[in-house]
C-alpha cells in the first residue's frame, strides 16, 4: 500500500513522515521556451501504471528521493535519492 | 413508467410483482450522432440533458462497469454553492437550482435533502476569509449566513468548542445545501434518458478512439467491437487522462485516491452537513442514521480505488477532534474513489483542439454537487459548439492563458487542491 518507503539514507518508514511533491519529471532550462514552461508547470501524463514521483523525507533525512512504483497495486519498486539522477551532486 | 404515490399503492396491491426495470439493456447500434464515454452521474445527465433540452436523442452512453459504479456511487453525498470565486459561482449556483427541481423534473425520489452546509472557522483570519466568501455568494444571489459562537453552540452542541489548538469562532452557513441520495441520482438521469431513447451501454470499455486522416474523431473501439459517431463527449472522471491519451491529448490533471467512511447507524444527531475549518474532515448523517465521512485525499498519485491506512488514522483523528463523542463509535465500511485532480482545483467543460471531440473532467473532490449543472453545460456545448454562460470559464486552455480558477489559491500541485 506504500505503506512503508525505504529511504536510501535512513532505512524503512512509514509514509506519514513523507510528503509528495509530485510527478518526479525534469526541470526545462530557465531559457526554454513558454511552450516547454506552460507543460513543465501544468501538463501530466499522469499514466495509470508504473509512476515515478518526487517524495521528500520530511521528517527524516529531509532529502528529495524518487519512488518508483505502480499506482495501481501499490508496489514500489526502488526509492532513490532524487539527487544523482538530476545530474546533480549529492 | 410514471412513478407516483398512485404507481406505488398500484403495485403494492400486484404483490409489488408488475414493476419494470428503469432502463433497457440495449446492444450497441453500428452508429450514433453522439457517443458520451463514462456512465457515471456526468455522463448520465449529459445524455439526459442532450435528449430533454437539446433535441439530441441518437446517442449511446458507454460504461465499463456498471452505471453508478464510479465516483457518483462512491462520493460522500455533499451538494452546496458556496464558492468564492466567478469562474465558480454561478457554475455550482445553477447546479444548487437544478437540484432544488431535479426530483420533479426526472420523477425519481433521489432524496435531495437542504440541510444545510456549515464551514467552520478556527482562527480570525479563516474567520475572515469566510466572511468574504459568504459576501461573495451574496453578490451574486446566493444565500449564506455568518454564526457566531453562541449561535453554533445551540444548534450544534455536540462539537469540540474549546479544542486548545483548533478553538471553533465562527461558522459560514449555506442552508440551501445538503446532501442527496448519490445512487439515486445515477439512476434517476439513467432513467430519464433511457425513456427519451438513449442507449446505455454498461460493462462497454472504450480502449481506442478512432480518427480519420483530417484527425476528425469517427468512433471508439470497444469490447463490443467498433461503435461510429459524430461527436464524441468524454466523461470519465479519474480515468481522464487515459481516456484523453487515446487521442493524443495530455491533460493538466492527475489522478489520487480519496477514501469515505460510513460508521454503524446511530440515532440522530449530525443534523447538518458539517466541513472542520482546521483540517479537511466533512460529515453528515445519513436518513439509515450512518455518520458519512471524510477527509484528504491520500496524497500519491493512486488509480486504486482502495487507500492507505495512514490517511484512515488521519481522518478518524480529525473526527474526534471535532467531534469528540464519534471515538465511541465504530466505523462500518470504507472504500475509495479515483479521481481527476486538476491544476487549480476546478474543472474543464470545454472543445478539444480536435474538432468533435468534447471533454468533461477535472472534477476533484466536488464534482458531485455538479452533475446537474454539468451534464446540462457539457450537452450544450455538445449540442451548440459554444460553451454556456456559466461554463464558459471552466475552459481547458486556461492555464496557458495565465486565467487559472484556484479557489484555495494553492498553485499548481494537484495532491494539495
Ligand atoms: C470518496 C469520495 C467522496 C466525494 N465526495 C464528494 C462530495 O461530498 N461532494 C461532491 O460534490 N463531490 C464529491 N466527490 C467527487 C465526485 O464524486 C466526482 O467528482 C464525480 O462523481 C465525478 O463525476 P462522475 O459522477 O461522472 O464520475 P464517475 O461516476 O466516476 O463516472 C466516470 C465513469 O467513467 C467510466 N470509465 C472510465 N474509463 C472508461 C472507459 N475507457 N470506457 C468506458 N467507461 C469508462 C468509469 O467506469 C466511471 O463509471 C467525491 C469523490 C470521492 C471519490
Ligand atoms: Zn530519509
Amino acid at each position: 500500500m506504500a505503506s512503508l518507503i525505504t529511504c536510501p539514507h535512513c532505512g524503512t518508514r512509514p509514509k506519514e513522515e513523507f510528503s509528495i511533491r509530485g510527478t518526479a519529471l525534469t526541470r526545462p532550462h530557465p531559457a526554454a521556451s513558454e511552450e516547454d514552461w506552460h507543460r513543465y508547470v501544468y501538463l501530466r501524463d499522469n499514466p495509470k501504471g508504473r509512476y515515478q514521483e518526487y517524495w521528500h523525507h520530511a521528517a527524516g533525512c529531509r532529502r528529495w528521493l524518487v519512488v518508483d512504483r505502480d499506482n495501481v497495486t501499490h508496489d514500489v519498486f526502488s526509492v532513490t535519492d532524487a539527487a544523482p539522477a538530476r545530474g546533480a551532486s549529492e | 413508467m410514471r412513478y407516483s404515490a398512485y404507481s406505488i399503492i398500484k403495485q403494492a396491491l400486484s404483490g409489488n410483482r408488475l414493476w419494470t426495470p428503469a432502463w433497457r439493456e440495449p446492444e450497441p447500434k453500428p452508429h450514433y450522432d453522439v457517443i458520451i464515454v463514462g456512465g457515471g452521474g456526468h455522463g448520465l445527465s449529459t445524455a439526459y440533458y442532450l435528449a430533454k433540452e437539446f433535441g439530441i436523442t441518437n446517442i449511446a452512453v458507454l460504461e465499463k462497469g456498471y452505471i453508478g459504479s464510479g465516483n457518483v456511487g462512491r462520493n460522500t453525498t455533499i451538494i452546496r454553492s458556496n464558492y468564492l470565486l466567478e469562474g465558480n459561482i454561478p457554475f455550482y449556483e445553477f447546479s444548487l437550482k437544478l437540484w432544488e427541481g431535479l426530483e420533479q423534473d426526472f420523477n425519481y425520489n433521489a432524496m435531495v435533502s437542504q440541510r444545510g452546509v456549515m464551514m467552520l472557522a478556527h482562527s480570525d483570519g479563516q474567520r475572515d476569509a469566510y466572511a468574504r466568501r459568504g459576501n461573495a455568494m451574496r453578490m451574486h444571489g446566493v444565500d449564506a449566513e455568518m454564526l457566531d459562537r453562541k449561535q453554533l453552540q445551540a444548534l450544534m452542541p455536540y462539537l469540540n468548542y474549546d479544542h486548545a489548538r483548533f478553538p471553533i469562532l465562527a461558522g459560514l452557513l449555506q442552508k440551501r445545501g445538503g446532501t442527496v441520495r448519490h445512487d439515486a441520482v445515477a439512476w434517476g438521469y439513467a432513467r430519464g434518458a433511457d425513456m427519451r431513447g438513449v442507449d446505455i451501454i454498461q460493462h462497454c470499455e472504450v480502449s481506442a478512439i478512432r480518427r480519420d486522416e483530417q484527425g476528425r474523431v469517427t468512433g471508439v473501439e470497444t469490447n463490443k467491437g467498433f461503435i461510429g459517431c459524430n461527436k464524441l463527449a468524454l466523461a470519465t472522471a479519474g480515468h481522464s487522462s487515459e481516456t484523453a491519451r487515446m487521442a493524443g491529448l495530455e491533460l493538466p490533471i492527475e489522478t489520487h485516491v480519496l477514501q469515505a467512511f460510513v460508521s454503524e447507524g446511530i440515532k440522530p444527531v449530525v443534523d447538518h452537513v458539517i466541513v472542520y475549518g482546521a483540517g479537511h474532515f466533512y460529515i453528515s448523517q445519513s436518513d439509515k442514521g450512518g455518520l458519512v465521512f471524510g477527509a484528504d485525499i491520500d496524497y500519491y498519485s493512486s488509480y486504486a480505488q482502495r487507500g492507505n491506512l495512514a490517511t484512515v488514522e488521519h481522518t478518524m483523528e480529525e473526527g474526534v477532534s471535532l467531534i469528540p463523542g464519534l471515538s465511541r463509535g465504530k466505523v462500518l465500511r470504507a472504500w475509495g474513489g479515483v479521481m481527476d485532480m486538476s491544476m487549480d482545483g476546478s474543472p474543464i467543460i470545454d472543445r478539444t483542439p480536435i474538432d468533435n471531440l468534447y471533454l468533461n473532467a477535472g472534477w476533484c473532490y466536488g464534482g458531485f454537487k455538479a452533475t446537474p449543472a454539468s451534464g446540462f453545460c457539457f450537452a450544450h456545448l455538445i449540442a451548440k459548439n459554444e460553451s454556456h454562460h456559466v461554463s464558459r470559464f471552466l475552459r481547458l486552455d486556461r492555464f496557458e492563458r495565465g486565467h487559472m480558477i484556484d479557489e484555495a489559491g494553492k498553485g499548481p500541485q494537484p495532491n494539495i487542491h
